[in-house]
């Protein structure tokens, strides 16, 4: 395609974001596939050494207050916190997607119902409604998922009907419906594969706020069972131990929470900028 | 007039409506005209008559709001407005195709042009083999001067007037009877539209096509439409052959629209130009709707809106002018 080649030198610093955002998630993804590597410690270890002893040779981030080592469950937290915002950002575009494409596209009072409906969920602010959503389900990976989820479903049915109403009116969909198109392939062949492009962005942005959006409800205590290394849970843990000066409990998962949002941040913020063509004009 | 079997479309006293939030527009108001088989029917008039809408509404697919409020649209004896929504997809492609004034939004940008050619062909027969869709395809290509390679390449790789090309190819693949260029050449240079013109000319030959061409562009109706038909503020007012139309112009809207076409042969000063605008369509004025803007507009003109009425063999206007003429005809007919 034209535009690689040519935003490769006229967008650079668009491309390095993109790439560095790459590199943050490749990164802790590989954490998340191999954590035995990177960690010696079992996360749940309460025997690795030490009462909330601070950063040393032996612990890079210390313990924390169970004796646990801090890096063993930085590391082992990331699949935790990865895992829950992928899936539930993948979910929620599994549902609004659809439910985005046949509202825009069927129109009337179907489109009219589906929208207020997603209206009233996308008033409410996305933290409150997935508190109210984890506390309404319970503690539990899959609980936390869904109420992360459910936040996020109005914002890919808002975005992909506002690409669907404008791009059913494309010279280029009438043009195949005058020579026969059924409004089925025009949907699956000709209004999705141009809206797709703009989900691809939002979903990474999407995860990035999905990532803060799960550490907040475990933080508050609303997210998972205790066992499960959790970045949230630490931090939260972390906060009681701050005031006595033990500061590495709260900041290492701290700072890999901003760390993880901020990856996938610039790749969405990059790929908003290399894809849009609009952006692409100036 | 067109006898019975020639007749291949024939539209009946057509309305189509609007309804918007401060009333109802009238964008097309008893329109009736005949497409004779093989034959180029230009269909003229000012942006906003009316033109595209009745295009559309050929096929059925006029944008909402809008509807047929009154009429019928026979084609070879069926009503389309009557059609099932598959009977309708059957024909649209196979019967009756359109092409739009934008080629260069006209095609997806995400399909390579053969994805469109084949994608066309599945929409109607999907049992089609790829070898033979590919060799109909490529047969398709030549007709219309364009490269194999280009097959494989994206519509942004391509030029305006290629993609008009690509466009019509689509539209001609499946061998329809009739063809509706809505104002085709309108973003391309003169260079490329008469190039287009000419390949036009030579494709109804070939496919032995029914043309309807709406267009404002007066040289490109002369060269190609046998007849033309003048529409304003939704109406016909004025259908005759194209050389006797230019000739001997009834309508003095039709006698603007002419002396509005810069003539290199004479000396002009300044460019001839027509007073006034096309009138409200929510709130059309009664009587004959180019009353306002007519230099020989009379009292009878704002009672009440003249018939089409055929003054000369072939040719109909809607102007009181003639009106009286034509009565005296009548009266001499049924005395004599």
């Amino acid at each position: 395609m034209r535009w690689f080649g040519r935003s490769r030198r006229k967008y650079r610093t668009e491309w390095w974001i993109m790439i560095a955002g790459v590199l943050i998630i490749v990164l802790i993804l590989t954490m998340t596939v191999f954590p035995h590597v990177f960690a010696r410690f079992d996360p749940n270890d309460q025997d690795a050494g030490g009462q909330m002893t601070a950063p040393s040779a032996a612990h890079i981030m210390g313990t924390d207050n169970l004796s646990r080592d801090v890096w063993a469950r930085v590391v082992y937290g990331a699949r935790t916190i990865l895992g829950v915002a992928i899936a539930a950002a993948l979910l929620s575009a599994i549902i609004g997607i659809p439910l985005g494409l046949l509202s825009g596209f069927a129109g009337g009072m179907f489109d009219r119902i589906l929208s207020l409906i997603m209206d009233s969920v996308y008033s409410f602010p996305g933290l409150i409604l997935a508190i109210a959503f984890a506390a309404m389900l319970g503690p539990g990976v899959i609980n936390i998922t869904l109420a992360v989820a459910v936040v996020y479903i109005p914002t890919y049915f808002r975005l992909v009907r506002g690409q669907t109403l404008s791009i059913k009116e494309e010279v280029y969909v009438e043009a195949a419906r005058a020579i026969g198109a059924r409004r089925g392939t025009i949907l699956s062949r000709y209004v999705f594969p141009n809206v797709i492009a703009t989900v691809v962005v939002v979903l990474s942005l999407n995860i990035a706020d999905a990532i803060m959006t799960e550490a907040a409800l475990s933080y508050i205590g609303l997210g998972l069972p205790a066992g499960i290394p959790d970045w949230g849970m630490d931090l939260s843990m972390g906060k009681k131990f701050l005031p006595s000066g033990v500061w590495w409990m709260i900041t290492f998962p701290g700072l890999m929470i901003m760390l993880l949002a901020l990856g996938f941040t610039m790749l969405g913020e990059g790929l908003a900028e290399i894809l849009n063509p609009r952006l692409l004009e100036r | 007039m067109p006898s019975a079997e020639k007749t291949i479309l024939e539209v009946q006293d057509l309305s189509i409506a609007y309804p918007i939030s401060i009333g109802v527009v009238r964008a097309v108001e008893g329109v009736s005209f005949t497409l004779d088989d093989g034959e180029a029917l230009g269909l003229v008039g000012e942006s906003g008559c009316g033109k595209s809408t009745l295009g559309l509404s050929i096929l059925k697919l006029q944008r909402p709001p809008g509807r047929v409020t009154e009429g019928k649209i026979m084609y070879r004896g069926t009503d389309i407005l009557g059609m099932s929504e598959r009977a309708l997809l059957k024909m649209r492609g196979q019967s009756i195709s359109m092409i739009f004034q934008n080629p260069l939004t006209s095609l997806n940008p995400l399909f390579t042009i053969e994805r469109h050619f084949l994608e066309t062909i599945h929409f109607h027969d999907s049992s089609v083999p790829r070898e033979k869709a590919l060799a109909a395809v490529e047969k398709m290509l030549e007709t219309l001067g364009i490269e194999r390679k280009r097959l494989k390449e994206y519509p942004h790789q391509l030029s305006g007037g290629m993609r008009q090309r690509i466009m019509i190819g689509l539209a001609l693949i499946m061998n329809p009877d009739i063809l509706i260029a809505d104002e085709p050449t309108t973003s391309l240079d003169v260079i490329v539209e008469a190039g287009f013109t000419d390949l036009l000319l030579s494709l109804r030959r070939i496919y032995k096509l029914s043309i309807i061409l709406i267009t404002h562009n007066l040289g490109l109706v002369a060269e190609i439409a046998d007849r033309i038909a003048v529409m304003y503020a939704g109406s016909i007012m004025e259908i005759a052959p194209t050389e006797e139309i230019f000739a001997r112009p009834l309508h003095p809207y039709t006698q603007g629209l002419i002396n509005c076409v810069p003539n290199i042969l004479v000396d002009q000063k300044e460019l001839v130009t027509m007073p006034g605008s096309p009138p409200d369509l929510v709130d059309p004025p009664i009587g004959c709707r180019f009353a306002p803007r007519c230099p020989h507009v009379m009292a009878v003109c704002r009672e009440g809106a003249p018939a089409l009425l055929e003054h000369a063999p072939g040719h109909s206007a809607a102007c009181w002018l003639y009106a009286k003429s034509t009565r005296e005809k009548r009266v001499n007919a049924v005395e004599g």
